[in-house]
């Protein structure tokens, strides 16, 4: 009896028990519901974008670049086929083995092969290693003979930049390079980047990258926990870049570029109201596609050690005094302010005789001396003597109000190129500020023959010669075309401008702004005169580019030679009086000239400058006149199709 | 009629059917097919080894099952600590005749099946100790006399399994046994005090773990610090249960699974595939049918007359759970990771041999539960 009491007692223990453990369990497993609810149903989303990204792996497809054309959208920078061996990492077994085959089948050298294996230890595993970006004909024929042998490599078709107008346009179009860090960190470059993408270093490669650069695409592959792609799952398309239509005519530019081989100097041409730059030929220059695969060193070396350097680009980065070129804007300044009467006539006479002022002398550039000189006597043979005078009476702050309304002293192109200079246009705050001295009247008096502190570049000079050339009109010069701005509607706008001439209220003798397409001028007859002062200097005799006139009406042009100083002239230079190629190189002159063309009815400005080339009117005028036939050659040809150009848009 | 019944001889082979717990078939059927779909899962939907493996083993010991459920319960009683000591010496055998994989030394070939002795061990333990404590009574109980016995019982296949190394099953193993141990009635304090002792005990117990078992333990705190090496299954597992999401990513088509991002998918990792091809909702359908696998195992002790029958039911009840628990826990990034199975689910011939085996005692304990054992 007592054996079967503690027998129920023993299995009430046992029962109790259990029912202890049995709730523990229902604890537990509470436990495991509530960590699975967590994880599936709070936190889901979190861990399906982890499945996602375990199991999906993008590689992103490289845009083509923009094509970049001129005003006759003929190709100036395109996209060329070429011949590339990558290699896919995660198919290779023995990737020293692989290298070593590819290097007896291509040819690659000790250091090409160093640069493999460093480029390899920072990709990932499934990357694509890009042995050659550039591969001969005969060396991609060589890699598909040989495919089967080589595991993981993948012959390509590839495009990269080409320019086939190469040296002709460099300065203009600039050129495509590998990403520096530093292109890293601009927004259109990051956003939009592919490894191995070109991108655009200088011009407007570099400054138009936003619409050249286009998007990448993206192919998106489910792969597997070793990185080898299972199913291709999306494919978004890559997006070309835009096209840059750029104002230029190759074959203007061409010319241009032609006419200053062996020179350094540069060569602007623009339309004077529609501001579009037709031509901007820089000299020396140098071939942009050898950037494109990376230049070697001594192609590199060549163009850096070049005295006449070729990276500048002369014609926005080039500084040079304007020399007499200067002088049509002073008489314009003078005539404006009503300094002095156009008939007022001032003895040059000679070296003998020069100008003085507190007993510093003045000599004209003519040793014999002019004589005596009225104002459009003195444009037209550019005597130096009655514009010290004049510059004097006019003084350097009203000299400069009007120079930089006309264009000097400012970025012409904006912030097109990094590289452009402004300038200068001296006036007495400016030297107070910058230098801390007052200024001197004898640095007026050289201002007026555009030496001393006034510096230019020649596309400001083609700017300038523009807005006189067209009546005084202020106009926008571009290089990209800009399909809001067309011929008719600016001529309409001036039209506007001079019909609503009393309603004027403003002085424009003051430092004022203008805008666009209105006029800049006080008084229109001094315009005039200084065009017709410059018909004279280039179609009259005595006139200092009388010898690279043209007496057809058709090619008529109206010009300014300049011959700009690089140093002082000492008395004993005027003595000996040496020719130009007696002058050790360094030391000679700058040659200038701006013109406008035709004379009646003129459409182009030019400005031509020939570093150390002597005299304008022997080394530069020449130029600029066989220039300005071509172009006005191609006039119609460009109007027909810029107006077609419009008609359809 | 009751009195007929006592005596074992007089069972007809329709009380015996009729006796049978078809619940519990069905449960076992049940978990069974889901196991084969979830084997075929990781295969990637092929039918080829391990699908074709896991169908024959599930057959061959699901039969064996049925046979075995009518062998008596005195006679397992009888044969526990035989049973017991063929587990212990097969232990012996593998420690020195054994194969190895992956640095580990659990298996003895024997041509048909890589049996693993520790599993069979399991539900050794838990038998011997249910005829053990069967015996003695309850006064005797707290005494150190008949306390030190099974803690000796216990710890030499714990130390055997542990060499191997295994330290997940040896784990199992300890649970099981204790559990039986607090079902007989053993006096709460010694168990806070062990407990006590255990958590003292702790940071010696882990300067002697091996390094990979360190990191285990480690990365199971931490899983980011090294999220390609050791906490590379856990993050795997965790991501693939999450993105299942409530309704899963649907049947063969668990990313993480199919694409090898996960590790030992048809062993250890099955509930993972499952959950994250059947979510939320598929986790629970089965884990409620773990429970009542538990529950009417539990229910086979309540009917059940003798004290060996309750204690092996429930113990093995509570060992079933163990196992299930340490399994999920460990999945979901609970427990460190130890090596446990998935009862039924996992790929494994011995796991499945020796669950089968437990179920089959439990079965017997149903047909035969008027039966009273005599001390013997």
């Amino acid at each position: 009896m007592l054996n079967r009491g503690r027998n129920i007692e023993k299995g009430r223990v046992i029962t109790r028990r259990m029912f202890i453990l049995a709730a523990a369990k229902i604890l537990l497993f509470a436990g495991i519901s509530s960590r699975l609810y967590n994880l599936q149903i709070s936190d889901r989303e979190k861990y399906e974008i982890l499945s996602d990204k375990n199991r999906i792996r993008e590689w992103k497809t490289p845009p083509q670049r923009g094509i970049i054309v001129d005003n006759f959208n003929k190709v100036l920078a395109s996209n060329d086929r070429v011949f590339q061996l990558h290699l896919i990492l995660d198919e290779i077994n023995d990737f020293d083995v692989t290298i070593f085959k590819i290097k007896n089948i291509i040819g690659l050298d000790q250091f090409e092969i160093k640069k493999l294996y460093k480029k390899k230890e920072r990709l990932k595993p499934w990357d694509t290693l890009v042995v050659s970006d550039n591969l001969t004909w005969e060396q991609f024929s060589k890699i598909n003979l040989y495919l089967h042998e080589l595991e993981g490599a993948k012959p390509v078709l590839s495009t990269s930049r080409f320019y086939p107008y190469a040296n002709d346009l460099v300065h203009i179009v600039g050129y495509v390079g590998d990403a520096s860090p530093k292109d890293l960190e601009k927004p259109e470059i990051k956003e939009n980047f592919v490894p191995g993408l070109k991108v655009g270093k200088y011009g407007i490669e570099n400054s138009q990258e936003k619409m050249l650069i286009g998007n990448y695409g993206i192919k998106r592959y489910e792969v597997n926990a070793s990185g080898k792609r299972i199913s291709q799952i999306d494919y978004i398309k890559e997006r070309q870049g835009n096209k840059v239509n750029l104002t230029i005519d190759i074959e203007i530019q061409k010319y241009a570029q032609e006419l200053l081989k062996g020179k350094a100097g540069s060569i602007c041409a623009m339309d004077i109201y529609t501001g579009e730059v037709v031509a901007m030929a820089s000299s020396p220059t140098y071939d942009p596609n050898k950037f494109t695969h990376g230049i070697n060193q001594k192609d590199w070396q060549e163009i850096r050690n070049n005295p006449l350097k070729p990276l500048i680009n002369k014609s926005i980065a080039g500084l040079y005094s304007p020399g007499s070129t200067f002088k049509p804007l002073v008489a314009l300044a003078a005539l404006e302010y009503g300094i002095l009467d156009p008939n007022k006539t001032i003895r040059c006479k000679g070296h003998k005789h020069p100008y003085e002022l507190y007993g510093v002398k003045y000599h004209c550039w003519k040793k014999e001396g002019h004589g005596y000189m009225k104002l459009r006597n003195a444009i037209k043979q550019s005597c130096d003597i009655y514009f010290y005078e004049m510059a004097r009476l006019l003084g350097v702050d009203r000299l400069s109000i009007i120079a930089k309304r006309y264009g000097l002293g400012t970025n012409v192109l904006g912030d097109l190129y990094n590289d452009e200079k402004k300038g200068l246009v001296p006036d007495t705050k400016w030297k107070k500020r910058a230098l801390e001295q007052s200024w001197y009247l004898g640095e007026t008096v050289i201002n007026g023959i555009g030496q001393g502190y006034i510096q230019t570049t020649p596309l400001q000079l083609c700017l300038m010669t523009a807005q006189i050339a067209n009546g005084g009109y202020k106009i926008k010069p571009h290089i990209i075309k800009d399909d809001s701005i067309n011929y008719k509607d600016i001529l309409n706008k001036i039209k506007l401008d001079q019909s609503n001439f009393p309603l004027h209220e403003r002085n424009y003798l003051d430092d004022i702004n203008v805008e666009y397409y209105q006029r800049m001028y006080h008084k229109k007859s001094n315009i005039n005169f200084v065009l017709d002062a410059m018909f004279g200097s280039t179609n009259e005799q005595y006139g200092t580019s009388y010898k690279s006139r043209y007496d057809d009406p058709k090619y008529q042009f109206a010009g300014k030679t300049g011959t700009s100083q690089v140093r002082r002239i000492t008395d004993l230079d005027r003595e000996l009086d040496l020719d130009t190629d007696q002058i050790e190189y360094k030391k000679r002159d700058h040659a200038l000239y701006v013109a406008f063309a035709p004379y009646k009815d003129p459409r182009y400005a030019i400005s031509v400058i020939i570093e150390h080339g002597g005299s304008g009117s022997k080394a530069a005028a020449p130029l600029a006149s066989k220039l300005i036939k071509r172009i006005i050659d191609r006039h119609k040809l460009r109007e027909q199709f810029n107006n077609g150009n419009t008609s359809l848009a | 009629m009751l009195r007929e019944r006592i005596q074992a001889s007089n069972y007809s082979f329709l009380d015996k059917l009729r006796s049978i717990d078809y619940l519990l078939i069905l449960l076992i059927i049940a978990i069974g097919s889901i196991s084969v779909f979830a084997i075929y899962s990781t295969e990637g939907g092929k039918f080829s080894f391990y699908t074709k493996n896991h169908i024959i083993r599930l057959s061959v010991f699901f039969s064996l099952f049925l046979l075995l459920s009518f062998v008596r319960v005195s006679t397992w009683y009888k044969n526990a600590y035989l049973f017991y000591f063929v587990g212990l010496l097969l232990l012996i055998t593998v420690l020195f005749f054994g194969i190895s994989a992956s640095g580990a030394k659990r298996w003895i070939n024997l041509y048909f099946l890589n049996l693993q002795p520790s599993e069979l061990m399991k539900i050794a333990v838990i038998i011997c100790f249910a005829r053990y404590y069967h015996r003695i009574q309850s006064s005797d109980i707290q005494s150190y006399k008949f306390l030190i016995q099974p803690i000796i019982l216990l710890i030499i296949p714990c130390y055997l399994v542990i060499q191997q190394p295994d330290l997940g099953t040896s784990i199992l193993i300890a649970g099981s046994g204790i559990a039986i141990i607090w079902l007989a009635g053993l006096n709460i304090k010694y168990f806070v005090y062990s407990g006590l002792l255990l958590l003292v005990s702790l940071p010696f117990a882990i300067s002697i773990l091996k390094p990979y078992q360190k990191s285990r333990i480690l990365t199971f705190f931490n899983p980011d610090r090294d999220p390609l090496g050791a906490g590379y299954q856990i993050i795997q597992s965790k991501i693939a249960i999450g993105s299942g999401g409530f309704f899963g990513k649907g049947y063969l088509k668990g990313t993480q699974s199919y694409l090898e991002f996960l590790p030992e998918k048809h062993t250890d990792f099955i509930f993972t595939l499952f959950s994250e091809e059947f979510g939320f909702l598929g986790s629970i359908i089965l884990l409620l049918l773990y429970i009542l696998l538990i529950y009417r195992i539990i229910n086979v002790g309540l009917v059940s007359r003798s004290f060996f029958a309750k204690l092996y039911c429930f113990g093995f009840a509570t060992a079933i759970f163990l196992y299930v628990f340490v399994n999920i826990a460990m999945v979901l990034g609970m427990l460190p990771i130890v090596g446990a199975p998935l009862p039924i689910m996992s790929y494994g011939g011995s796991s499945l041999l020796s669950i089968m085996l437990g179920l089959s005692i439990v079965m017997s304990c149903k047909i035969y539960n008027q039966e009273q054992i005599s001390a013997y």
